[in-house]
């Protein structure tokens, strides 16, 4: 347990500080848009409407769908603009969280500036002070306990929702938290949930210090507490200032075997000497886009997937022609390097109960397809919108009675609880073995074959060293290691972090290799 | 630099001054002619439109026809800003700003005109004129009483020592014992400094007190224009004598209370 408790708080700091620059960067951006817009809107009735009914209506997208929107809108420009944004990481995350941080300060800046008394406008413009005198002197004095009471808000919102911006990649506080959820490690994910209120907690403090300080005209209480402020941003800034321009990025999808192979490849760059990133939980679309162009330098796919969503090919060859197929493909269309095939498979696979394995004869999916008007289907998040979904259900006549998606983690328990009848299990997942659950033949072939392999931006193919340190995991890892590896991280008691289980699993090459 | 008697209150003069607002006029082709150093009431009904009347000579209203002239300068030709940092302006809500100090207060028009020197003295002087202790420079707005604020008012209206007050029902809000002090001591301020001086309002007790002259407004139109004697004797009009009948008859009342009383005491 302590350990667990260790190994969560030391990602805290990093984590933290990455959290904190884009939560201020968003925070001083929309500061930045607001107050111009605020003073112009609190002169001009029209302008406020449309102005508040724009920050109003962002402020019902939810913010996770803010930050996906964000990923293809950047891409069309990346493309337009031959390719200088990263629609990925910081600069989407940076610009849902300013969008959606407009709100509480144009609200609160044009209340403020629309409520200044009257007789003290009417004073100002008797005593012959211009519009800029006006503003400086009187309105914005004034307008400020409610102006620094919407930023106070808009902090809060911020820090809150930047935990989602690991979902397009952005380090923050929320990479504990996605972590801890797909490995079922909840001490991450309360460190996670801790540090990111805790942040907010104290950032709301001394904001509402300074609030205060401005409304009693207690200058050492507001520039006190804006000076504490000003220390933790230097702290989590300081950082940035270190130039770091040699670390190799290993990106990540969002499930146990993602972030074990990540750490695995991350050791033995590590033992050639390289310093390394994690970037976790990064979307399946998100990823191969993210490779090509070079916001991560590695990563691990599977040919069905590379086949199905970024080819768009619906036909089926066999594995090792689809292997050398997407090699080429990839490095003529778009520079990356398919470095080889880990050497086990991770494909789709439609597992059921023993129970009902026995009790109604499923052995296959033309018996699933029998049976699948009785049976509630339970899948990941994203397999009922793949094409692998499209090419099961043209290959065999399944409708399910109702379909539900779950986080992977939930999948397995919603099974064997019974929640659901058949769910989209993933083939070198250890908790089918473990649950005893049965996976069903698919003999027609209708879903690809899903070798796992390392692919390398164009970046970093050229680099040789970095080649030779992780060359030796092509064919290295059998499905029998990889599913205990997986089980290792996954299970619900002893549970071990990715980064033993990579150990463990290195362990096993290594022995593997001697024998 | 410290004087307070320097001052000299310009002419006024409106030529043919009109203010629509859409269909309804405030200010319908007024003319009028106030000399150097007089001490002019406007007094009429709500809407009758002596306020707006008031604020097209700073311009805080713009005219909508006809000229305003202060000592023979067409203010339409003067900077907004500019103009009324020359004149003094005193409102019935006093408009104090309630995050400055009442120096700070006092010395705004210094601060916005960049006088750095003697803003302290300047402050300590203006105190004294409108008879506050020294000791209110570093309080906040809302520590003083309602007629403490408008003494303030009237001393940061006279900060820059102009020449012209306007002043828009400045009493209004304050309570009868202490408009009453502070109008008469505005008016010996008025004297001493040599202002000239306008004030709306519709008391006209305090208007036949104050003023040296009466405009008695209706309509947009002056319909009687009389020294506070005049409009007593009556000889100015029925408008003129409607607003006097009040006054006057609560003064006759009070001397037949006063009267009954002494009757029964004896």
């Amino acid at each position: 347990m302590t350990e667990a408790w260790q190994q969560a708080f030391a990602r805290v700091p990093e984590l933290l500080a990455a959290h904190v620059q884009l939560s201020f960067s968003a925070l001083l951006l929309a500061m930045t848009l607001c107050l111009p817009l605020a003073i112009w809107a609190a002169r001009a009735p029209k302008v406020a409407g449309v102005i508040l009914g724009f920050a109003s209506l962002v402020q019902t997208i939810p913010a996770l769908a803010l930050l996906a929107l964000f990923y293809p809108i950047l891409l069309g420009l990346s493309a337009l603009l031959g390719g200088e944004i990263s629609a990925l990481g910081f600069l989407p995350a940076l610009l849902a969280l300013t969008l959606y941080a407009l709100l509480p300060i144009l609200r609160n800046a044009v209340t403020g500036l629309t409520g200044v008394a009257p007789a003290a406008k009417q004073a100002a413009d008797g005593l012959g002070m211009t519009a800029v005198q006006k503003l400086r002197l009187v309105e914005a004095p004034l307008a400020a306990p409610t102006i620094m009471a919407g930023i106070r808000t808009a902090a809060v919102w911020t820090i809150g929702a930047a935990t989602l911006s690991t979902t397009v990649g952005q380090a923050s506080l929320g990479d504990l938290i996605f972590a801890g959820l797909q490995t079922q490690n909840w001490t991450l994910v309360l460190t996670g949930c801790f540090a990111s209120a805790g942040l907010a907690v104290i950032v709301d403090t001394l904001l509402g210090l300074i609030e205060r300080g401005i409304r009693d005209r207690r200058k050492l209480m507001a520039w006190g507490s804006a000076a504490v402020i000003g220390i933790g941003l230097a702290i989590a800034l300081l950082p940035m200032l270190v130039v770091r321009d040699d670390v190799v990025v290993i990106g990540a999808k969002g499930f146990s075997e993602q972030f074990i192979l990540a750490r695995l490849i991350g050791s033995r760059l590590e033992d050639a000497g390289y310093e390394v990133r994690y970037q976790d939980g990064l979307g399946s679309a998100v990823v191969f886009q993210a490779v090509a162009s070079g916001d991560i330098d590695i990563y691990v796919d599977y040919s069905g997937t590379i086949w199905t969503n970024q080819m768009k090919r619906t036909d089926t060859v066999p594995a090792d022609d689809m292997v050398s197929e997407i090699a080429k493909w990839s490095a003529s269309e778009h520079g990356v390097t398919m470095l080889g095939a880990l050497g086990f498979e991770n494909t789709y696979a439609f597992a059921v109960r023993p129970e009902d394995a026995a009790s109604r004869r499923l052995k296959t999916l033309d018996d699933l397809a029998r049976v699948s008007s009785d049976f509630a289907f339970g899948t990941d998040l994203e397999f009922l919108e793949r094409p692998e979904w499209e090419m099961v259900k043209a290959a065999y006549p399944i409708r399910f009675k109702e379909s539900r998606s779950f986080n992977a983690t939930f999948m397995y328990p919603a099974l064997s609880s019974g929640e659901v009848d058949v769910i989209s299990a993933f083939s070198s997942d250890g908790r089918i073995a473990a649950n005893g659950f049965v996976v069903l033949e698919d003999r027609k072939g209708a879903v690809p074959s899903y070798e796992a392999m390392i692919l390398v931006s164009d970046d970093r193919s050229g680099d040789a060293k970095l080649i030779n340190a992780i060359k030796p995991l092509v064919g290295a890892i059998t499905v029998e290691n990889m599913r205990e590896a997986n089980y290792k991280v996954d299970r619900e008691a002893d549970k071990r972090s990715p980064r033993q289980a990579a150990r463990w699993l290195d362990e096993q090459i290594r022995n593997g290799k001697d024998q | 630099m410290i004087s307070t008697s320097s001052a000299s209150g310009p002419a006024i003069s409106l030529k043919k001054v009109r203010r629509s607002y859409g269909t309804v006029t405030a200010v319908d082709d007024l003319s009028l002619e106030i000399a150097a150093g007089s001490f002019v009431a406007l007094v009429g009904l709500s809407g009758s439109g002596k306020s707006t009347l008031l604020k097209m000579i700073n311009r805080l209203v713009d005219p909508t026809a006809g000229e305003v002239l202060i000592a023979d300068d067409n203010v339409k030709a003067i900077d907004p800003h500019i103009l009324r940092r020359r004149i003094g302006y005193v409102f019935q809500n006093i408009g104090l700003f309630p995050h400055m100090t009442i120096s700070r207060n006092i010395a705004i028009g210094l601060e916005l005109a960049g006088e750095k020197d003697g803003r302290a003295e300047r402050v300590a002087e203006l105190l004294e004129l409108v008879e506050l202790p020294q000791e209110m420079a570093g309080r906040m707005p809302h520590q003083l009483s309602g007629g403490q604020q408008q003494r303030v008012g009237v001393a940061r209206a006279l900060a820059t020592r102009p020449g012209l007050m306007l002043m828009d029902e400045p009493f209004g809000a304050l309570d009868p014992v202490t408009r009453d002090s502070l109008a008469g001591q505005y008016k010996a301020l008025h004297e001493k400094l040599g202002l000239t001086t306008i004030i709306v309002t519709h008391d006209m007790a305090e208007a036949l007190y104050l003023a040296d002259r009466i405009l008695v407004m209706e309509a947009g139109q002056i319909k009687a224009d009389a020294t506070p004697a005049e409009l007593l004797s009556g000889s100015v009009g029925d408008e003129a004598e409607a607003l006097v009948a009040i006054p006057r008859a609560q003064a006759a009342h009070l001397i037949a209370l006063g009267n009954a009383d002494g009757a029964k005491k004896t």
